[in-house]
């Protein structure tokens, strides 16, 4: 099992007929860390929603050699964490507990691992002791915390993060990116945080109008910076 | 943005909040029905009903005020409904006034309902305000649904409390928005912002929910809800539950 992420020729439309995605091919080796950066629009959060089986396009996704169909969906959502944009759409329970909980209860595991998967989840996310404060009373930063802890919980082998670091102050965003860095999993960051991309990420995936139209090294596309103009990322 | 919540002070310790959800859930739900069932010239038992709201109110450490202040909230209600009792039931006339071509009397009788009702709808807004001010909402749902109640009631009412100051923080916001860009003009105006204020925050809360339920499965959720219960009745609830139901029982008994 050599790639975690194996995308080919992948196309999506939206009910609208609008064309979120157009010819993505994609591979991510295990242990990379993986910038998916591009304007707004551009798609990064469509290619996203298809790592886990939530949309599904019209070719093969393939996540740790597992199709993404009907029959897999289970076993790579317990691969695949996703952690959605706006924490407030992925802290949907009444306590930090029973959010972190959620995957793993669902998972199917026995009361005690529910117990140890949540305490280590907050314990990595510097959570702990958060487990009966309510959701809407954590600051914006605190809440992008347990947004990743609830995935973190599941043990995945991929993290998917759309837009980790937006809205949030300086302080905040360079402890997050921080506790990410020590996260030894396989990660997919969606941004246009070039600062988070340089510390965290050591490839990265330009996109623009649903097209792949630059994958390198970090270094290289960070240097070039016609491209970056040309896709809205610098100016 | 700040708000205040139905469980504002249920992060306080009294023995009361250390009881067991379900216990103060029966426990209430028992005095509104002794309070509705007695007849309403034992005013005796009104009384001592009253007298163990306070007594609990006071051992809960809620602030007196708040509490006051929360109970008022039923008299609008109440007053809606009951106001015009007092006209319609015959008996023995308190006053009668002439108003235009009408001749309206108030009878003692309908008074004496009128006041009963209040009474009535106080003590039982009173032990709600105990329950749900010494309980966590998560605890009072999870209770609910061990008692029997649907699942799908308590993943509504749960979803509501989480989302619903989500959604008073977006139009606190949509309203900024509107008065910052001199919202004003002719009333007819007026209502088309309101009208469009109030489909966008339709449409944004429908995609919130398409959003929450991409996260649910994203989480691997297939339609069954499952959670940890952790409730565990003590000994505490069962002297409790005990001495409470003597107390409601005892006024009967001797004065009925």
């Amino acid at each position: 099992m050599d790639k975690v992420i194996e995308i080919k020729n992948l196309c999506f439309s939206y009910p609208d007929g609008h064309q979120g995605l157009k010819k993505v091919n994609l591979v991510v080796n295990p242990c990379e860390s993986v910038a998916v950066i591009g304007p707004n629009g551009a798609g990064k959060s469509t290619l996203l929603l298809h790592l886990n089986g939530i949309f599904r396009g019209n070719s093969i996704v393939k996540i740790c050699g597992l199709a993404v169909e009907e029959k897999n969906l289970k076993e790579i959502r317990k691969k695949v964490g996703l952690v959605f944009q706006d924490p407030e759409d992925q802290l949907f329970s009444l306590n930090v507990f029973d959010d972190v909980a959620f995957g793993p209860i669902n998972m199917g595991y026995s009361e005690p691992e529910v117990r140890q998967r949540v305490a280590q989840a907050l314990e990595w996310m510097g959570m702990g002791g958060y487990e009966q404060r309510s959701p809407h009373h954590l600051s914006v930063g605190e809440k992008k915390r347990i947004a990743i802890a609830t995935v973190l919980s599941l043990g995945p082998e991929v993290l998917v993060i759309d837009e980790p670091t937006s809205n949030l102050d300086p302080r905040s965003k360079w402890s997050l990116i921080e506790l990410l860095k020590q996260l030894p999993m396989t990660k997919v960051i969606a941004t246009h945080d070039l600062e988070l991309v340089k510390a965290l990420c050591g490839r990265i995936v330009v996109m623009d109008e649903g097209k792949i139209v630059a994958d390198s090294n970090t270094e290289d596309i960070l240097d070039d910076i016609i491209l970056l103009k040309a896709h809205g990322l610098a100016h | 943005m700040k708000h205040s919540f139905i469980d504002e002070y249920s992060g306080l310790d009294s023995f009361i909040h250390r009881l067991d959800p379900r216990t103060k859930l029966i426990a209430s739900f028992a005095f509104i029905v002794a309070v509705v069932l007695t007849p309403a010239s034992n005013w005796r038992v009104f009384a001592f009903y009253f007298c163990i709201i306070v007594t609990l109110l006071i051992f809960s450490k809620l602030p007196p005020l708040y509490v006051l202040k929360r109970s008022l909230v039923i008299f609008p209600f109440v007053l809606l409904v009951a106001i015009f009792i007092p006209f319609f039931k015959d008996g023995e006339v308190a006053g009668s006034y002439n108003i235009w071509l009408w001749q309206v009397s108030v009878t003692y009788s309908g008074l004496f309902i009128l006041a009963n009702v209040v009474v009535k709808a106080w003590l039982c807004i009173l032990a709600l305000i105990l329950l749900s001010s010494t309980t966590r909402l998560d605890d009072l749902l999870k209770s609910l649904k061990q008692l029997g109640v649907p699942q799908v009631m308590i993943l509504i009412l749960s979803f509501m409390y989480r989302y619903i100051f989500v959604l008073v923080d977006e139009v606190m916001r949509m309203q900024q928005a509107r008065d910052s860009r001199n919202f004003g003009g002719r009333r007819l105006h007026q209502l088309k912002t309101i009208g469009n204020m109030v489909g966008t925050l339709f449409i944004r809360s429908y995609e919130r929910g398409e959003r929450i339920y991409a996260a649910m499965l994203a989480r691997g959720f297939d339609g069954q809800v499952r959670t940890l219960h952790k409730l565990s009745f003590k000994q505490a609830d069962a002297y409790f539950g005990a001495v409470f139901c003597l107390m409601l029982i005892f006024p009967c008994v001797i004065w009925w």
